[in-house]
């Protein structure tokens, strides 16, 4: 091997370590602040990714639909769990954001889908759509859920996955498809091209974890989040609500999920069922930082993208089988440095 | 004078043990109230059900509301605070973010000057308010746990043993805090196992055995008490042996 080919290796591992990073973080978030393990992140990636080529090519997605059908879902348990104190306001608020919101932009897509939207307003309206089934979906399923143990949350979410893995093959079929690059232009450096797609690949990566710093660093709600995370029980005595952060962190897990998906859709064919592959490499990420540490997270994101890119050159039928594996050592190694430790009861 | 705080005939069970059996306790605007008893007397349980972390079976109301079908963060909105035992702080956050997360649901201007209330009670935290909580000393904790529930400016702050593992002297300084919150208009419900301290700052109190209340009025008469002086406070009768 010489060194073009492998600083093309890890210029193409880095790129799709960072979209394992923002996957990574997402998990860590959602398992902190709710402790689901997130297995439906995938389908985040795959509806935000196919929702955007959909629109990009004219298609209505069906995930606006969704959306709104969600949403309804939604505003009726709200009506169910306020019925004994029917309060107008909390009422008006939760039709506004659970049927009126998905409606509107229901509307919107419905205009855009027969002419072919241009780049930033498919971007905006996967994003929106994505986002939304992200917090009705927390809303729905883990809100009720909330006080269960891990095991339940876990087996829920495999549930979700598989009802959305589903859902995704009825919107989009059974045929991969590809999205428009958000930027086109391109620069060489030395012996390396480095695409618009790659570039903003990594500016975005780094954008949002600069701002999920500073979010969590500097503002009320990033706060509570981590307060939350640190202390269940604590956080409910200083007023801050468990459902709120779970809202927040399902919403941040979407939009991260979509996003990542509308990075990867320009530069690889993604089908329904895509985005399971992508979101466990993120999850062996935050597998290797503990589901804690979000530092380590983006650190094990780069390795395994790095990882996958030389054995996908050596080795590329044993591509998916190596980057797995590395669980394996790091599994192996945590459990001698950690003793077992029983679930905890809350 | 109607009640901040009534409970009529509370029970609360873990499964099919009932920790706590038919309990009714009032706490009035402007008193210390406390619970005293043993360890196991099912006081924390009482304070926990209260307070909407534990299912409680009875009547609860807080300024004239029934708190049945609130949630534990209502509550709080309505001017409940609780300090539990384990004081259940954001340990890899600093003082000044624990502090800020208590008035959660207050407004910025009101939280200065709440922080600024909080920093005149508790100095100490002043001085560390950019250490990480998980690093204080115990003591600190306490302070930190306290001060954390004051800054969403409860009407009713009940405190599960707050001298726990600490040492006399910083004892001493939280109890005078708790008679400067009565004070300053909040009414606070004690539960201790230190009886000698706690009657002696309370108005009323009550002595819980074996999840009921067994002797319940006024703390100077509670503390006169020969059967509670025996068992709780560490006086001897007399012709006692003394081991």
């Amino acid at each position: 091997m010489n060194t073009t080919i492998m600083l093309f290796l890890v210029q193409d591992g880095i790129t799709n370590g960072a979209i394992y990073a923002l996957l990574g973080l997402a998990l860590v978030l959602v398992f902190a602040v709710t402790r689901v393990i997130l297995i439906p992140q995938g389908e985040f990636v795959t509806y935000g990714a196919l929702t955007y080529a959909s629109l990009a090519s004219g298609q209505m997605p069906g995930t606006a639909k969704l959306a709104l059908a969600m949403g309804i879902v939604a505003f009726a348990l709200d009506l169910f769990a306020a019925r004994k104190a029917l309060h107008g306001r909390l009422i008006a608020r939760s039709l506004a954001a659970n049927v009126v919101l998905p409606a509107i932009v229901l509307a919107l897509t419905l205009t855009y889908a027969g002419q072919k939207a241009p780049v930033p307003v498919s971007m905006a309206l996967s994003l929106v759509i994505v986002a939304m089934i992200g917090v009705y979906l927390y809303r729905i399923v883990f809100q009720p859920l909330a006080h269960t143990s891990v095991l339940v949350l876990l087996i829920a979410s495999v549930g979700v996955h598989l009802a959305l893995q589903g859902l995704g093959l009825l919107f989009f079929g059974a045929e991969g498809q590809r999205g428009p690059a958000v930027l086109t232009t391109a620069f060489t450096a030395g012996s390396l091209r480095f695409t618009g797609q790659s570039i903003t690949v990594y500016g975005i990566t780094i954008a949002f974890i600069v701002g999920l710093w500073l979010f969590f660093g500097w503002t009320r709600y990033g706060k509570a989040l981590r307060a939350t995370a640190v202390n269940r029980l604590g956080a409910r005595l200083a007023g801050i609500r468990t459902s709120l952060s779970g809202q927040i962190a399902f919403l941040l897990a979407s939009v991260i999920g979509a996003l990542s998906g509308i990075l990867v859709v320009p530069i690889t064919t993604l089908y329904y069922d895509s985005g399971f592959l992508i979101g466990l490499k993120g999850f062996v990420a935050a597998i290797i930082g503990g589901l804690v540490s979000y530092p380590l997270t983006a650190v094990a994101a780069l390795v395994v993208g790095i990882v996958e890119a030389f054995s996908s050159f050596y080795a590329s039928n044993y591509k998916e089988v190596i980057v797995f594996m590395l669980l394996i050592p790091v599994l192996l190694l945590r459990s001698l440095a950690a003793p077992a430790v029983e679930e905890e009861k809350d | 004078m109607s009640a901040l705080l009534s409970v009529t005939d509370a029970h609360v069970a873990y499964g099919k043990v009932e920790a706590v059996r038919s309990v009714s306790l009032e706490v009035g605007e402007n008193e210390i109230v406390t619970i005293v008893g043993a360890n196991g007397a099912g006081k924390t349980t009482l304070l926990s059900a209260i307070m909407g972390v534990l299912p409680l079976k009875g009547r609860v109301t807080f300024a004239g509301q029934d708190l049945a079908r609130y949630e534990i963060e209502d509550r709080v909105a309505m001017g409940l605070g609780l300090v539990p035992e384990h004081r259940e702080l954001f340990v890899t956050m600093n003082v000044e973010d624990n502090l800020e997360l208590g008035a959660f649901r207050i407004g910025k201007a009101q939280m200065k000057s709440s922080m600024e209330r909080v920093y005149g009670l508790f100095p100490r935290l002043k001085e560390r308010r950019k250490q990480l909580a998980g690093t204080l000393s115990g003591g600190e904790q306490q302070m930190l746990a306290m001060g954390r529930a004051l800054m969403g400016a409860p009407k009713l702050l009940m405190l599960d043993e707050p001298s726990l593992g600490l040492a006399p002297i910083i004892v001493a300084d939280i109890f005078r805090i708790v008679t400067e919150l009565r004070a300053s208009g909040v009414s606070v419900l004690l539960v201790e196992q230190n009886a000698q301290a706690a009657l002696k700052i309370a108005d009323q109190a009550y002595v819980m055995e074996l999840g009921e209340f067994v002797l319940s009025g006024k703390a100077s008469d509670i503390a006169a008490n020969e059967r509670v002086a025996a068992s709780y406070l560490g006086f001897q009768h007399e012709g006692a042996s003394t081991v």
